[in-house]
């Protein structure tokens, strides 16, 4: 087996690895930086990005507006020393995203302009059309063309980390395009590895988006943290989950059901005005206008569609031209996918599984409980997003802590000593054996895709956008009995060369992991919060027992051991988390209370 | 639930370079509906049919790039070809021609990643600005500018569709020069003297006999021929001024 030698190794070529390999790239250390990724760096998932990112940029804004929408928008489960540090750096980084080439739309003066977004008190998210997040890949990835201290390791997928005296040292990979197995040696590993929605079955994430790094470092024993809160975007297209961006509502869309009415005033999102106003209506936040539409189903109020129940995305008051303008993409998805014209037809729609709010748990600054291994990105829990994730704060978390990553990882490098290479070299030997054993011993019966399906459509069921214990047993039982059949599993192909079938049974085996510490973190999780909404008894918030982060740990036996560590308040006591004119009150409460504070 | 009630016979270019001496085609029968896509149908074949059939796919909604083919004969991505027009006919789906095929619909892109890189695909600016003076001014004029040449995915159709590029792989080719293009055109940049140097070496912009098919496939609006064009008359200015200034005519 080939030994690569590298100073930092990057996996996830991504938003927030393509940052964190800049940031490295400029530190002066002159480290070399291996980025490694299993599709080209402009294939990850950050390129379907569509809306936008956030940063206080208005004169009226105010870093403490964002910092409040984000905290009460992650039901006060958020690290919130980690969040100042957030709302504090957005906005520089994405005037460097600016600089590098970014084409953000602008006002006719020259300057960035914002838009609307959920959950948020101001406007302030910066776009690019309806591609924001295919802009910011492209300048990122073109921009780490500059650097030739980043070597590329494209079309290689990452199997394992080679832990060895307690540290992270490196990790396998195999070249995709030959099959051939190499250890890349390093004194500081990233993982930047996205998200996990595809353990659900409908979804907007690509195929790519199965969990790996959460995988690779839970089984190497650092916790995953708040796997139980992950996002239903509220509008997806039917059968398929692609996107519809919450833009589509930040431009002035509407969400009606099939009586034509704006259902989301009936749930403390309103009153309804025509143009869209912050945090009222369709721009409350997404956990919210998914469980709205869950209750309308309920109430027989949605719409028939060959995929299921659906509301209507009405948008045809905006008018071509400005839809052509402002959302070409999401016209072209109507257009092309369904056959529609966003103009003069209302879009179905329903909800699906989009973002993972957990992830590795890391410190807020990027490093995890093991030395030498960092996490950022949709695969971090870095802190930001606690409960619910507000819309647009994600794409800012790739850069701000994508640097950060970058920093610490190259600092840590310049101190650290490898092991002699030889053990290093019999622990990925080890590995590789193991990896090849996968697929040279794999003459079961059992179908990846039947697996796959099977997990997909339990988790949807028991760890929807509502819960109870029942169902979400059901899920847990099905999940072990999955990871029993996956042992016997079937590899038709035995070659080397683009052997793809290699890699899905891989991902299935991480998909199973994230899957099953998804579903145990929720069963265990007696409250309802943010995106974890329970219907058996828990239907409100309990500060008193679960104000506190789920840490899930591996057990290779069977399901994870659950865990809890306290939350980092600095300066906002969980309150009543309220929207629509409820908000604008309980705001106005907390700023007489906080005033009243400041007379004593 | 949508019934799978009718069959469609897709027909796949395989080559397996560890067992296949040349490409061959497989046939296989595929059930479908027809909100279903030519990826959805090749998926359902890797799934239940033939675990060993190999192409690259992601984002499903036409923005990663990733799954390009020759679907009877034209480049399309598949994500966004529904297998409803072909129905009842059948479907032959092939690698994207001009490319070393590396197994099944995968082909070797590494050419296109080096001329990507050799471009300078990035700002260099006159004079670097800090982060605290903030944004550069760039009006929407100026942004309309660069917004569609900015748009291109890199998946490849337009290489698959240029018949020079066939002939002669030196070419830059459409979505390298619409980049190069796209980067010269920004108020932000500063280098394009820099770029057209490149341009103007062996087969930069003049390997192009402006077919024009390379805008016809593209599935993003993106018109590489414009850009192309666009170059060829600044090479043109570029040629002639080369005798009058200095160092390129900028
Ligand atoms: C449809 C959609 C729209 C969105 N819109 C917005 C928005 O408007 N605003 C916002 O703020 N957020 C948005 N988000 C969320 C945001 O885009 C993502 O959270 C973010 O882009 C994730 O970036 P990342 O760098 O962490 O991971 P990704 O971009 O997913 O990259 C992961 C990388 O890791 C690599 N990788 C993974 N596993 C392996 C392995 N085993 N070996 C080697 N490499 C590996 C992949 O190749 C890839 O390069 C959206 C998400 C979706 C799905
Ligand atoms: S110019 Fe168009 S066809 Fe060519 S690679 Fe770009 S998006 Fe694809
Ligand atoms: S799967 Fe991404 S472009 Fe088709």
């Amino acid at each position: 087996m080939e030994t690569i030698k590298a100073d930092i190794v990057i996996v996830g070529g991504g938003g927030a690895g393509l940052r964190a390999a800049i940031a490295a790239a400029e530190s002066d250390t002159g480290q070399s930086i291996a980025l490694v990724s299993k599709v080209y760096p402009m294939r990850s998932h950050t390129v379907a990005a569509e809306g936008g990112a956030a940063a206080v940029t208005q004169p009226q804004d105010d870093l403490e507006y964002h910092f409040n929408d984000t905290v009460a928008g992650g039901d006060w489960l958020c690290e919130q020393d980690v969040v100042e540090y957030f709302v504090a750096h957005a906005r520089e980084e994405l005037v460097q995203m600016e600089h590098w080439g970014c084409p953000w739309n602008r006002k006719e003066d020259g300057h960035v302009n914002v838009r609307a977004f959920g959950g948020m008190k101001i406007e302030r998210t910066w776009f690019a059309a309806d591609k924001t997040g295919f802009h910011m890949l492209h300048t990122l990835f073109q921009t780490s063309i500059k650097y030739p201290l980043i070597k590329r390791f494209d079309e290689y997928f990452c199997v394992d980390i080679v832990v060895e005296d307690g540290r992270a040292q490196g990790v396998v990979v195999i070249e995709i395009a030959t099959g051939r197995i190499c250890f890349i040696q390093a004194r500081a590993v990233v993982l930047a590895t996205g998200g996990a929605a595809r353990v659900f079955r409908e979804n907007t994430n690509g195929g790519i988006v199965t969990g790996d790094g959460m995988a690779l470092a839970y089984r190497q024993g650092v916790a995953l943290r708040d796997m139980e809160f992950m996002q239903y975007h509220p509008t997806c297209m039917p059968g398929t989950g692609l996107l519809f961006t919450e833009a589509c509502r930040g431009e002035g869309g509407y969400l009606i059901n099939k009586d034509g009415y704006r259902f989301l005033q009936d749930y403390g999102l309103g009153p309804p005005s025509d143009e869209p106003r912050n945090k009222f209506m369709e721009l409350g936040p997404r956990d919210r206008v998914s469980q709205a539409i869950w209750h309308e189903k309920q109430k027989g109020r949605t719409i028939d569609h060959p995929h299921g129940q659906v509301v209507h995305l009405d948008m045809r008051h905006l008018g071509e031209k400005k839809l052509r303008e402002r959302l070409p993409q999401i016209y072209e998805l109507a257009e092309e996918f369904m056959g529609l014209d966003p103009a003069h037809e209302p879009i179905p729609v329903l909800p699906g599984a989009h973002y993972t709010m957990g992830g590795i748990e890391t410190d807020g600054r990027t490093a995890t409980s093991l030395p030498g291994l960092y996490a950022v990105g949709e695969c971090a829990s870095v802190g930001i997003h606690g409960a619910n994730r507000l819309g647009s704060n994600s794409l800012v978390e790739l850069c701000v802590f994508g640097r950060v990553a970058g920093d610490e990882a190259s600092s840590y490098a310049k101190s650290a000593r490898n092991s002699s290479t030889a053990t290093l070299e019999k622990k990925a030997d080890d590995i590789c054996n193991r990896v090849r054993g996968l697929v040279n011993n794999a003459n079961g019966k059992e179908r990846i895709a039947d697996i796959r399906n099977e997990m997909a459509k339990s988790m949807e069921e028991g760890c929807g956008i509502y819960r109870n214990a029942p169902v979400m047993q059901k899920t847990c039982d099905k999940l072990e009995e999955l990871k029993q059949r996956y042992r016997s599993i079937n590899i038709e192909d035995k070659s080397s060369a683009w052997n793809t079938e290699w890699l899905l049974a891989i991902e299935l085996g991480y998909l199973l992991d994230v899957a099953q510490a998804v579903a145990c973190s929720a069963i265990n999780r007696k409250e309802s919060r943010g995106s974890h909404q329970r219907l058996d008894g828990y239907e409100q918030r309990d500060d008193q027992n679960y104000l506190k982060h789920t840490l899930a740990r591996y057990n290779s036996e069977g399901p994870p051991g659950i865990e809890y560590s306290k939350v980092k308040i600095t300066k906002s006591e969980p309150g009543i988390r309220a929207y629509g004119e409820a908000g604008e009150k309980a705001e106005a409460e907390r700023n007489k209370k906080k005033g009243a504070a400041h007379d004593k | 639930m949508t019934s799978n009630d009718k069959i469609i016979e897709i027909e796949v270019l395989r080559y397996r370079p560890e067992q296949d001496e040349k490409p061959f085609l497989q046939s296989f029968k595929v059930p479908f509906t027809d909100d279903q896509s030519v990826l959805q149908g090749v998926q359902y074949i890797k799934d239940y049919l033939d675990g060993s059939l190999s192409f690259r796919w992601s984002c499903r909604m036409a923005i990663c790039g990733s799954c390009g083919m020759m679907i009877n004969g034209v480049p399309k991505l598949s994500c966004k070809t529904f297998l409803r027009e072909y129905y009842p006919g059948k479907i032959t789906l092939e690698a994207l021609k001009h490319f070393p095929i590396e197994k099944d619909l995968i082909i070797d892109l590494s050419d296109f990643i080096n001329k990507l890189e050799s471009i300078k695909p990035y700002i260099i600016p006159a004079a670097p600005r800090t982060l605290e003076q903030g944004e550069y001014l760039q009006t929407p004029r100026q942004l309309d500018r660069i917004a569609q040449f900015s748009s291109c995915i890199n998946c490849m159709l337009c290489y698959a569709a240029c018949p020079q590029y066939g002939l002669k792989p030196d070419y830059l080719g459409p979505a390298a020069i619409t980049l190069l293009h796209r980067y010269n055109e920004d108020n932000r940049d500063a280098a394009k003297a820099e770029r057209m140097q490149l341009l103007n070496a062996h087969e930069g912009v003049w390997g192009c006999t402006l077919v024009g098919y390379c805008s016809d496939v593209c599935p993003k609006d993106v018109d590489p021929a414009a850009a192309i064009n666009r170059n060829k008359l600044n090479s043109t200015m570029d040629y002639f001024l080369r005798f009058v200034a200095p160092r390129g005519g900028n």
